[in-house]
C-alpha cells in the first residue's frame, strides 16, 4: 500500500515541456531517499492547464504544483514526501490563499468544469488497465453484455439524447439504430480520431488519458450493432496515443476483454489500429473509410450512408473519440443522468480546447448551455495584458467567429450554428483587439486551401480564389466589389461542394464578413489595417519631437532601412522597410509609431 | 477473464489506490503525523507506514492519513494526531509500530479513545 501517489501529467503538452524528465529526476530521487514503497509515481494523461505544465499533483494532500522542474524535484521530494512539509513557492499561485490552501477543484479553472469524457484523464496511469478497472472500467461492457439487449443498449444511447462530438452533432442513438437495422454477414465500429482541426486536440488527450474507454466503448457499440470488428482511425502524428492505444489493446486482449467469447458470453471483439497520414479530408466519414480500406483518402457522394454501404462495403458505424468516451459513463449512471447535465437539446458536456489570447490555455470540459463569457472569462482567466476581446473562432476552420456582442449566449450546438459558426470538434481560439479578422479568415483558408483534396471543382478552385481575393485585400489592392464576389462565391462553394470540407470551407470568411465587415471595408477603402496586423498596409515613422538620435532603431534594423546622424532625428526609407517592427521595439522613447 | 466477478475483483483491489487520489470530500478523519527531522528521526517513517497499511488492509474509507511538519514537541516524538470532525483533536505522542496498529483498533474502528498513549496523560502525570 502507498500511502502517497505523486501524478505527473504524460499527456503531450506536459511531455514537450520536459515531463519525462521530470518523471525519471522523481523516481530517482524517491529511490535515494529509500520511499519507493511508501510513494507511488504514476505518470497520467491530460490534466487540462497545459499552460502552466509540467504538472505535478501529489495524493492525499491533493497539492497542485505547477511549471516544476527538474531542479524543483530535490525539494519537493525532501520536503514534501519526506517531511511533510508542502513547497508552497511551487503551487498553482490560485491555491495559495491567505486561509490556507485552497482545494484544486475550488480555483476557477475547475471549478465550472464537470468532467465525464475527461473523468479519468490526469487520475489514472493510462498504461495500466488495472487502474482503468479500479475506476469502474469495463464494468458498462459487463453490465451490456449480461443485462442488455442489443437494442436496450441503442435505447439508452437514444434517450440520453448524446450527440456527435466530432462536430456535426448527430444523434449518437440514431446512428447506432441505422447500423443495427441494416443487415450483413460483418459489420464494422470504426472510431474517427482523425482529430485535424487546428488547435483541437481533446480526442488526443483522451487517447493518451484513457486509452480503455474507447475500447470499451467500441466494444458496447459492437453489441449493439451486431459487429465484430472494430477499428481506430489515428493520425500518425499523436504518437504517444497510438502508443498508449497499442498498450492498450494488448491488455484488453490479455484480460480477455477483447477477442473472442468476453464475460463468457457469446459475444467477440476485436480492435486494430490503422494510421492515417495527417490529412485533414481524412476526418470526413467516406473519406476515413476509403483511407482504412487503403485507397486514397477522398470522400464520395452520400448516400449510400456508411450505416448502409461503408468499411468494405458493409455497414459501418463511425463515431468520434470524445462521443465514444460518454458512452460507458451512461450506460453506468443512466439516460436520466445524462440529460440531467447540458440543456434540453444538447445533453451531456463538451470538451473544448482553450488558445490563442487566452490564460489558461488548455483543456476543459463543460457543461452545454454555459456561456463563452464564463469560459473565457472565468475558466479560461481573461485575456493577457488588459487587452479586449474581439471574438471566439470555435470549429475551426469549418467554424466562425463569435464576437464579443454574442459573448453570453449559452454555448450548444444549435446556438452556435445560428450564429453562424459551428460546434466543430471544440477548438475555441479567442481572439483580442490585435487580430485583424481579414488575416484569421485568410489563416483559415490557407488550411483549407492545402487541405481540399482536389476531388470537386467548387472546392479546389473556389477555396484558391477564394483565397487569393482575401490576399488582395490584406495587400491593399481590393475593392468594394471584391467583397460582394467573395460572398457570391463563398456560398457557390457552400452549396456545390462534394463533402463537408468543402461546404464549410467558407465559414471563416462568412462570419467574419458577417460581424467585422467595417474591418474589411477599412482595408479597401481607406487601405488601412485597423488591428495594425496587415503589413502591406501599416507603415513605422519616426515622431521627430521625440527622437533623440540614439541610433539605436538605425543599429538593428536588418536590412539598413533607417538612416541619420548621432543625436539627430532618423528617418525611415519606406521603399526598403520590411516591416519587421524591430526598431519600435528597440526604441527606449517611443519615438516610432505603427500607422 | 471470463467472469464479471474477476473484473470485480480487481476493481475492489485497485478501487482504494484510485480513491487515494481524488479530493476526499466525505473523509470524516484526518491522522495526521509530525514528520519533521525530529519526527523521522525518532521512528515517524515506520509509525506512517503502518498506518496506512492498516488502513487499507482493514479496507476502512473515509480516513486518510497524512503527514505534518514539526508540531514543537519533539521530545515527545513520534507524534500523531487524530482529527475527526466535529470532535476535539486527540494527539498522541511517543508512538511506535504497534501503538500505530492499536489507535486505528481503538480509536478508529472502536472509536475509544487510547487514553494511556496521548499527550493529555503524560502532562497530568
Amino acid at each position: 500500500m502507498y500511502r502517497s501517489h505523486v501524478l505527473v501529467c504524460g499527456g503531450t503538452g506536459c511531455t514537450s515541456s520536459g515531463s519525462v524528465q521530470i518523471l525519471k529526476a522523481l523516481q530517482d530521487e524517491i529511490d535515494k531517499n529509500g520511499l519507493s514503497s511508501e510513494v507511488q509515481v504514476v505518470k497520467t494523461g491530460c490534466f487540462g492547464l497545459c499552460a502552466l505544465g509540467p504538472i505535478m499533483i501529489v495524493y492525499p494532500e491533493g497539492s497542485f504544483y505547477s511549471m516544476v522542474k527538474v531542479e524543483d524535484i530535490p525539494e519537493i521530494v525532501s520536503e514534501h514526501l519526506l517531511k511533510g512539509r508542502i513547497v508552497k513557492r511551487l503551487l498553482y499561485t490560485e491555491t495559495v490563499t491567505e486561509e490556507g490552501i485552497k482545494s484544486l477543484n475550488d480555483t476557477s479553472f475547475y471549478k465550472k468544469q464537470h468532467r465525464i469524457a475527461l473523468k479519468n484523464c490526469g487520475v489514472i496511469n493510462p498504461e495500466c488497465i488495472d487502474e482503468y478497472i479500479g475506476s469502474c472500467g469495463y464494468e458498462a461492457l459487463g453490465k451490456v453484455l449480461t443485462e442488455y439487449t442489443p437494442d436496450d443498449v441503442i435505447k439508452v444511447i437514444t434517450d440520453s439524447g448524446l450527440r456527435g462530438r466530432g462536430g456535426g452533432g448527430f444523434p449518437t442513438g440514431i446512428k447506432w439504430k441505422l447500423a443495427k437495422q441494416n443487415e450483413a454477414d460483418k459489420k464494422y465500429v470504426c472510431c474517427n480520431a482523425d482529430e485535424g482541426d487546428p488547435g483541437a486536440f481533446m480526442d488526443r488527450s483522451i487517447l493518451e488519458g484513457d486509452p480503455h474507454v474507447i475500447l470499451e466503448a467500441m466494444a458496447i457499440a459492437g453489441y449493439a450493432i451486431g459487429a465484430d470488428m472494430g477499428y481506430i482511425y489515428i493520425r500518425a502524428e499523436y504518437p504517444i496515443a497510438v502508443k498508449r492505444l497499442e498498450i492498450a489493446i494488448k491488455q484488453a486482449r490479455e484480460y480477455g476483454l477483447l477477442g473472442k467469447n468476453i464475460f463468457g458470453t457469446d459475444f467477440s471483439f476485436d480492435v486494430d489500429i490503422r494510421l492515417g497520414a495527417g490529412a485533414f479530408v481524412c476526418g470526413e466519414e467516406t473519406a476515413l473509410l476509403s483511407s482504412i480500406e487503403g485507397r486514397r483518402g477522398e470522400p464520395r457522394p452520400r448516400p449510400p450512408f456508411p450505416a448502409q454501404k461503408g468499411l468494405f462495403g458493409k455497414p459501418t458505424l463511425l463515431n468520434n473519440v470524445e462521443t465514444y468516451a460518454n458512452i460507458p459513463q451512461i450506460i453506468l449512471n443512466g439516460a436520466d443522468w445524462f440529460k440531467s447535465i447540458g440543456t434540453e437539446k444538447s445533453p451531456g458536456t463538451k470538451v473544448f480546447a482553450l488558445g490563442g489570447n487566452i490564460n489558461n490555455t488548455g483543456l476543459v470540459e463543460i457543461p452545454m448551455g454555459t456561456s463563452m463569457r464564463t469560459v473565457i472569462e472565468e475558466i479560461g482567466g481573461g485575456i493577457p495584458n488588459g487587452k479586449k476581446f474581439k471574438a471566439a473562432q470555435t470549429g475551426g476552420p469549418s467554424g466562425g467567429c463569435i464576437p464579443a456582442e454574442h459573448f453570453d449566449v449559452p454555448i450548444d450546438y444549435d446556438n452556435l450554428i445560428s450564429l453562424g459558426s459551428m460546434m466543430g470538434s471544440g477548438g475555441l481560439i479567442v481572439m483580442d483587439e490585435d487580430n485583424c479578422m481579414v488575416d484569421i479568415a485568410k489563416f483559415f483558408l490557407e488550411f483549407t486551401v492545402d487541405e481540399s483534396c482536389g476531388k470537386c471543382t467548387p472546392c479546389r478552385i473556389g477555396t484558391k480564389r477564394l483565397y487569393e481575393m482575401l490576399e488582395k485585400i490584406t495587400e491593399g489592392q481590393g475593392t468594394v466589389e471584391d467583397l460582394n464576389k467573395i460572398e457570391e462565391l463563398c456560398y457557390y462553394i457552400k452549396e456545390n461542394s462534394l463533402c463537408g470540407l468543402g461546404q464549410t470551407a467558407p465559414n471563416p470568411v462568412l462570419s467574419t464578413l458577417k460581424y467585422f465587415r467595417d474591418e474589411y471595408v477599412a482595408h479597401v477603402t481607406e487601405k488601412k489595417c485597423p488591428a495594425g496586423v496587415c503589413k502591406s498596409l501599416l507603415s513605422y515613422v519616426i515622431i521627430a519631437d521625440a527622437c533623440k538620435g540614439c541610433t539605436a532603431c538605425a543599429r538593428v534594423c536588418p536590412v539598413g532601412a533607417i538612416t541619420g546622424k548621432v543625436k539627430e532625428v532618423h528617418t525611415i526609407d519606406q521603399s526598403k522597410c520590411i516591416k519587421c517592427g524591430a526598431c519600435m521595439e528597440k526604441c527606449r522613447f517611443a519615438a516610432i509609431i505603427k500607422e | 477473464m471470463k467472469s464479471l466477478d474477476e473484473l470485480k475483483a480487481i476493481r475492489e483491489k485497485m478501487q482504494s489506490q484510485i480513491d487515494l487520489r481524488s479530493e476526499n470530500e466525505h473523509a470524516s478523519t484526518r491522522i495526521v503525523v509530525g514528520m519533521a527531522t525530529c519526527g523521522i528521526a525518532a521512528g515517524a517513517r515506520t509509525v506512517l507506514k503502518a498506518l496506512s497499511d492498516s488502513i487499507h488492509e482493514k479496507k476502512i474509507e473515509n480516513v486518510i492519513v497524512t503527514q505534518t511538519g514539526c508540531i514543537g514537541l519533539c521530545q515527545y516524538e513520534p507524534i500523531v494526531e487524530v482529527i475527526e470532525a466535529g470532535k476535539d483533536k486527540v494527539t498522541y505522542i511517543n508512538m511506535d509500530e504497534k501503538k500505530a496498529q492499536e489507535i486505528i483498533e481503538q480509536h478508529i474502528i472502536r472509536g475509544q479513545i487510547v487514553n494511556e498513549y496521548t499527550i493529555n496523560s503524560k502532562m497530568s502525570e
